[in-house]
């Protein structure tokens, strides 16, 4: 609630700046709530989400800049110009980083636990090298768009209405998410989670769940990078590397893994934090890595779990 | 493409693995004995590199630097495990990433705080620099010569310390059964302590030998870190022997991808699109290899239970 208070109290006194790093919140929760499916129901630790959340950024800068550039981008079977609309590049990003997480989720989850950290982030870092060294599109310097995508029917240039973009897809995405994990499938996620033998007893393949999840979550995550991407108007290989894996993980934990608003919470924490330690001191991450530990040694279960005073049952 | 360049770039990659080995035996031992994921073993690497630099830069002596950098590296990892990394131990994974991950975070703005953002540099000694002529009459600089040697012997070092020493079978015990060796009267805690300070003291050394070639700079360890878990996925988690086979893979796959790809696509396609598609898919051919190694060992080459 106070996510959608403060961009409009914001709007009121026209404080452009307040609007622009809500949205920041609000995309960022996205790609949390994206990776709070595989983390939080199906009990996946990837570190390599910020490979999906980066394809979401170049699938955007990719079409965004051929429409800018008046180059196609293929002339077959149809011309194709790229595009600068919104809703297509949001198609474009799900289903380009839905494929990848099907390819990387299909060979990370022949193995578990530590190993599968490992590889995710691997192939995220697989990911970051290519784009560093794809000169097409901008190589490690990246690629500007000089004007935000336009969508029918919203002036996106006005921050208050971009923001309220996204906003309405968190919104829906929550929804879908607290969709999911109600459904049949999502309960034997949980439970495939807790207890693979016993999903496997009684007739259920705990793989194909987990792909289904992995697919689900990066195509989410995708959607989260192609709006960022937007909001800069910029992308680069920073978005595919593993401190960004890093820190979706860290809104997802900071605000309670598993939990429907956990992100949300997350998210909005983590950029006050950075906007407010960061005023204060140059080496803010210091602090930010403190608080961290803290979370981690003292305070599970999140800063919702903290709130409420009981944790959440994961594991 | 002559025999001699391939040969340069065998001994290059050699180099490159040997220095991998370093890293990834600390990171599989702390693995395969306390069943921890260590993401800040890439900060071991950087204090070591720092403290080299720093010794160096008093003293001018190499030799002391490299001393500097063993010392530190050790030193930061035994006080890391006491205040943090023993109370992860029997926590889920995704608790000792989120822990490790923030002790990069307190590492690296510690160090940027201490030394500031500009890289430092450390100087190949005068008795280590310049070429050295190898039978066949190849060029080669002495520094990476040495490079090899040292890691070598230190290699060796590591398996005589396992395989023949009390501490070694300590070790090998610990990986195997932790309760029953803390049942037969060895100090688990201390032997903890000790072994994650050995893996840092040689993700240190590392740091420094490589500070060499390369500048001195915080975040100089987070990619020798992440191909150091390839390495060790590859090679199979606590597998020392899996570490060293995996990490000359790596480093000569790496290496000769990067040197022989372009000029490979280059006798098939214009030059231009040769180079950039080549850099490419040299810098994802490693993990290209990991894939294939998964596809066929899940739990890596040497790797039995995961």
């Amino acid at each position: 609630m106070a996510l959608l208070l403060v961009p409009l109290m914001a709007w009121k006194m026209d404080e452009p700046f307040l609007i622009t790093l809500a949205t920041k919140v609000t995309i960022l929760a996205l790609a949390g709530v994206g990776l709070n499916i595989a983390l939080g129901l199906g009990g996946l630790v990837s570190l390599g989400h910020a490979a999906f959340f980066g394809i979401g950024g170049y699938a955007m800068g990719i079409l965004a800049s051929h429409a800018q550039n008046y180059e196609p981008l293929f002339s077959w079977p149809f011309l194709f110009e790229g595009s600068n609309q919104m809703p297509l590049i949001w198609l474009v990003a799900v289903l380009a980083s839905a494929a990848a997480a099907l390819v990387i989720g299909a060979l990370s989850l022949r193995t578990s636990g530590v190993y599968f950290i490992m590889i995710t982030l691997a192939f995220g870092q697989m990911l970051y090298y290519f784009t560093i060294s794809w000169s097409a599109y901008g190589g490690e310097d990246g690629l500007s768009i000089w004007v935000r995508n336009e969508m029918p029917g919203v002036n996106t240039l006005d921050p208050i209405q971009f923001f309220a973009v996204t906003f309405v897809i968190l919104c829906l995405t929550l929804w879908f998410a607290a969709r999911v994990a109600q459904s049949a499938f999502g309960l034997a996620l949980s439970a495939a989670r807790q207890s693979e033998e016993r999903v496997e007893t009684v007739g259920l393949a705990p793989f194909k769940l987990r792909l289904i999840a992995f697919v689900i979550s990066g195509a989410i995550t995708g959607l989260a990078g192609a709006l960022f991407a937007d909001l800069n108007r910029f992308v680069s290989p920073t978005m595919l590397s593993w401190h960004t894996s890093g820190e979706i993980m860290i809104f997802v934990i900071l605000g309670g893994v598993g939990r429907l608003y956990g992100p949300v919470v997350g998210a909005a924490v983590y950029i006050l934090l950075e906007h407010l330690l960061g005023g204060i001191s140059e080496y803010w991450q210091i602090f930010l890595g403190l608080l961290l530990l803290g979370m981690v040694l003292f305070a599970r279960g999140g800063l919702i779990g903290a709130l409420l005073g009981r944790e959440v049952a994961h594991d | 493409m002559s025999l001699i360049l391939i040969l340069e770039q065998v001994l290059n990659g050699l180099q490159f693995g040997v220095m991998l080995f370093l890293m990834a035996a600390g990171l599989t031992l702390v693995f395969g004995v306390m069943g921890l994921i260590n993401l800040a073993h890439g900060a071991l690497y950087m204090v070591g590199a720092f403290a080299a630099a720093a010794v160096a830069g008093w003293t001018g002596s190499f030799v002391l630097a490299l001393m500097a950098s063993l010392a530190a590296a050790a030193a930061a990892g035994a006080l890391v495990e006491v205040t943090v990394i023993r109370r992860l131990y029997d926590r889920d994974h995704l608790d000792q990433v989120l822990a490790t991950f923030a002790l990069i975070l307190i590492f690296s703005e510690g160090t940027r705080w201490l030394f500031g953002s500009f890289p430092l540099f450390l100087d190949v000694p005068s008795y280590l620099s310049g070429p050295v002529t190898l039978p066949g009459g190849i060029q080669y600089p002495l520094y990476r010569l040495a490079i090899i040697v040292i890691g070598l012997v230190v290699g060796a070092g590591l398996f005589w310390l396992i395989a023949r020493t009390r501490i070694g079978v300590q070790i090998r015990a610990g990986e195997a059964d932790r309760e029953m060796i803390a049942a037969l009267g060895v100090d688990i805690s201390k032997l903890y302590t000790l072994v994650f300070a050995l893996g840092a003291a040689l993700a240190g050394l590392a740091g420094a030998l490589v500070g060499a070639i390369q500048s001195v700079q915080v975040g100089m360890g987070e990619p020798v870190l992440i191909l150091a878990f390839v390495v060790i996925v590859i090679g199979g988690i606590g597998s020392i022997k899996g570490a060293l086979v995996g990490a000359l893979l790596v480093g000569l796959t790496d290496t000769l991808g990067g040197v022989f790809l372009p000029r490979l696509f280059a006798l098939m396609m214009e030059p231009a699109s040769a180079a950039s598609f080549g850099a490419s898919l040299a810098s994802m051919l490693i993990y290209i290899l990991m894939a294939a190694v998964l596809l066929v060992r899940p739990s890596g080459l040497f790797g039995g239970s995961a």
